[in-house]
């Protein structure tokens, strides 16, 4: 193992954040505020308690997963298509590192950034809403396993992506639906017949159900299954990045 | 220098450092780019590849580092096999490739520190250091990359291709581009680099380069290693230079004490041409210009020059085929 190449790799991503401070960390801590201001306070105030839960509350594990997943996907993604894009990944071809190493290098970086983020966004949401932790462990969990789950998805997206607008496409016409469609402003036991039947082939359910059980002692679905379907997704986007490192796909001429 | 263990030879020969061994490669468009390249790198030497655009020195060079794959073929670096024995081979080379590719909003000392790191060596600041001072970044390790000048940023690419001590260095075309002064900056430093023990592989389209830095010389053309000879050797092969000395008035015929010179007048009876060797010492310019002097002919204007690249390719591939 070339422990000082996980590390180099991940303290070099890590000083881009510090760079780019604003946009990774500032803008969604603001963009979630007004989430809270206009769901939680503004709407929130006039609906009915979700069981037993506020409405402003019900929504705080929604939208940190929100963050969470838009943010590992964008970090990783670009954290791994910039050295392609610019053409320094010629150093990272040429080092002694293998695939796995650089996997834990980049996607560790990423997560590791949207966990913070996500922590920042609980943070803020308590100035909002009240919050309340019934387990706080699998809140941990369920953070680190989906920043890491995403952050690998990124990562491939990073790969796969051969310009800026592939790039982009990605989170903005398959991850977004599915995260606002994925119960984190509802409980899908909210939804009319067939469409809880369909809302249960979208991922995003799972992770948003089991961060919110995490929460409040109450998921959309059985907290084993949240878990057990994250860690199908964890092991999907293992594999996607093994297969790209064992064929060179993209990486190499 | 380090000597194989019982060489078969009578000969005591330095085992190489670099070996390429048939090695072919095929771009995903169908096209060959290498045919059947066979190189052994000596240990301690400066070796120019040499060869026009698109010969594939590139393609050689990122083959051998690892960024392409070959289609045939194997490499040792060192004595480890590169795609068995990738670490072990990798951490022994250094490469600075054609293009300047820098993360141009990083800092000069994070991009160090990082290819250091990727290579698998420990933090070493004052190794770094060091670094920096030899290719004369040091007080410019805080600036971003992207406010360095071009030949900075050469240098950046170097100093970070030095920064895990390899012992096997790959320069290609550090020279393109680059005006004369930095040009000889460049061989100072790559003079110097050999010195400390750093075997480099250059790769160049310019003769004077070759000429210049190299010990030995491999020419590659359409994908395949034409000849490596010697310099010295080559650089007798590679033909002749003509002085031509410009008059200051038209002479009728060359004096007699001259005769001992293959001069010729040209027709115009302003010129002297003198056609040498670039290599051979016994053809010294001192002893012309002297006997010039002697002679009372006083010329206003010097001049040589030498083939081309080009002829001297056509040379070679026609004498070969
Ligand atoms: N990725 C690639 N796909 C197809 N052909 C390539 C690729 N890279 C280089 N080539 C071709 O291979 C030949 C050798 O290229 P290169 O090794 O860069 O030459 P050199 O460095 O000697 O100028 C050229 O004809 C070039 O067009
Ligand atoms: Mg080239």
């Amino acid at each position: 193992m070339n422990l000082y190449a996980i590390q180099a790799i991940y303290r070099y991503e890590m000083a881009r954040t510090r760079r780019t401070l604003l946009q990774s960390i500032v803008a969604p801590v603001i963009s979630t505020s007004l989430y809270f201001i206009v769901f939680g306070a503004a709407i929130g105030a006039r609906m009915t308690a979700i069981d037993g839960v506020t409405y402003g509350a019900f929504i705080v594990p929604g939208l940190v997963m929100l963050s969470l997943l838009t943010q590992s996907i964008s970090n990783a993604s670009f954290g791994i298509y910039f050295p392609r894009f610019v053409g320094t990944i010629y150093e990272i071809l040429s080092a002694p590192v293998s695939g796995v190493e650089v996997v834990i290098g980049y996607v560790g970086a990423a997560a590791s950034k949207s966990i913070l983020l996500g922590l920042i966004i609980l943070a803020t949401a308590t100035l909002f809403v009240p919050l309340r932790i019934e387990h706080p462990l699998f809140m941990v969990l369920f953070l680190v396993l989906t920043a890491a789950t995403f952050s690998l998805f990124g990562f491939v997206i990073g790969i796969w992506a051969d310009n800026f607008e592939k790039l982009q496409v990605v989170p903005l016409i398959i991850v977004t639906p599915l995260t606002f469609l994925g119960g984190s402003f509802y409980s899908i036991d909210m939804l009319p017949h067939p469409w809880r039947e369909v809302a249960l082939f979208n991922p995003v359910v799972y992770l948003v159900s089991g961060f919110r059980w995490s929460f409040y002692g109450k998921g959309d679905v059985a907290v084993g299954v949240s878990l057990s379907m994250t860690l199908v997704f964890l092991a999907l986007c293992l594999a996607a990045v093994i297969a790209i490192f064992r064929t060179g796909y993209r990486l190499k001429k | 220098m380090l000597l194989s263990a019982s060489p078969p030879k009578a000969v005591v020969t330095a085992e190489p450092i670099v070996c390429v061994a048939n090695l072919s490669k095929t771009y995903a468009s169908g096209f060959k780019a290498l045919d059947a390249v066979n190189l052994e790198i000596r240990r301690g030497e400066i070796f120019a590849l040499l060869g026009p655009n698109g010969a594939g020195k590139t393609t050689l060079i990122s083959i051998i580092c690892g960024i392409v794959n070959a289609s045939e073929g194997a490499i040792t670096a060192d004595g480890h096999d590169i795609k068995r024995d990738y670490r072990a081979a990798r951490a022994k080379i250094g490469l600075v490739p054609q293009e300047l590719t820098t993360d141009t909003f990083e800092t000069v000392w994070n991009t160090l520190r990082l290819s250091r790191g990727l290579f698998g060596k420990p933090a070493d600041p004052a190794y770094l250091e060091q670094v920096l001072r030899d290719v004369a970044l040091w007080d410019r390790r805080d600036a971003r990359i992207m406010t360095l000048s071009g030949g900075m940023k050469r240098r950046v690419m170097i100093a970070k291709a030095l920064s895990h001590e390899p012992i096997i260095l790959f320069l290609d075309e550090p020279t393109a581009g680059v005006d004369v002064e930095l040009r000889r900056d460049m061989w100072r430093m790559v003079r110097r680099l050999r010195e400390s023990g750093v075997t480099i592989i250059l790769t160049t389209h310019y003769i004077e380069e070759a000429e210049e830095l190299a010990d030995r010389i491999g020419v590659i053309n359409n994908g395949k290693l034409v000849l490596v000879e010697e310099k010295d050797v080559l650089m007798r092969k590679l033909g002749k230079k003509q002085l031509t000395l410009t008059l200051q008035a038209p002479i009728e015929r060359l004096p007699e004490s001259l005769a001992a010179y293959a001069f010729e007048l040209s027709p115009d009876r302003r010129e002297l041409i003198y056609t040498y060797d670039t290599v051979d010492g016994s053809h010294g310019i001192r002893p012309l210009l002297h006997a010039l002097d002697a002679a009372g002919l006083a010329y206003k204007d010097v001049e040589t020059k030498r083939s081309s690249l080009e002829e001297i390719f056509v040379d070679i591939v026609r004498e070969r085929s």
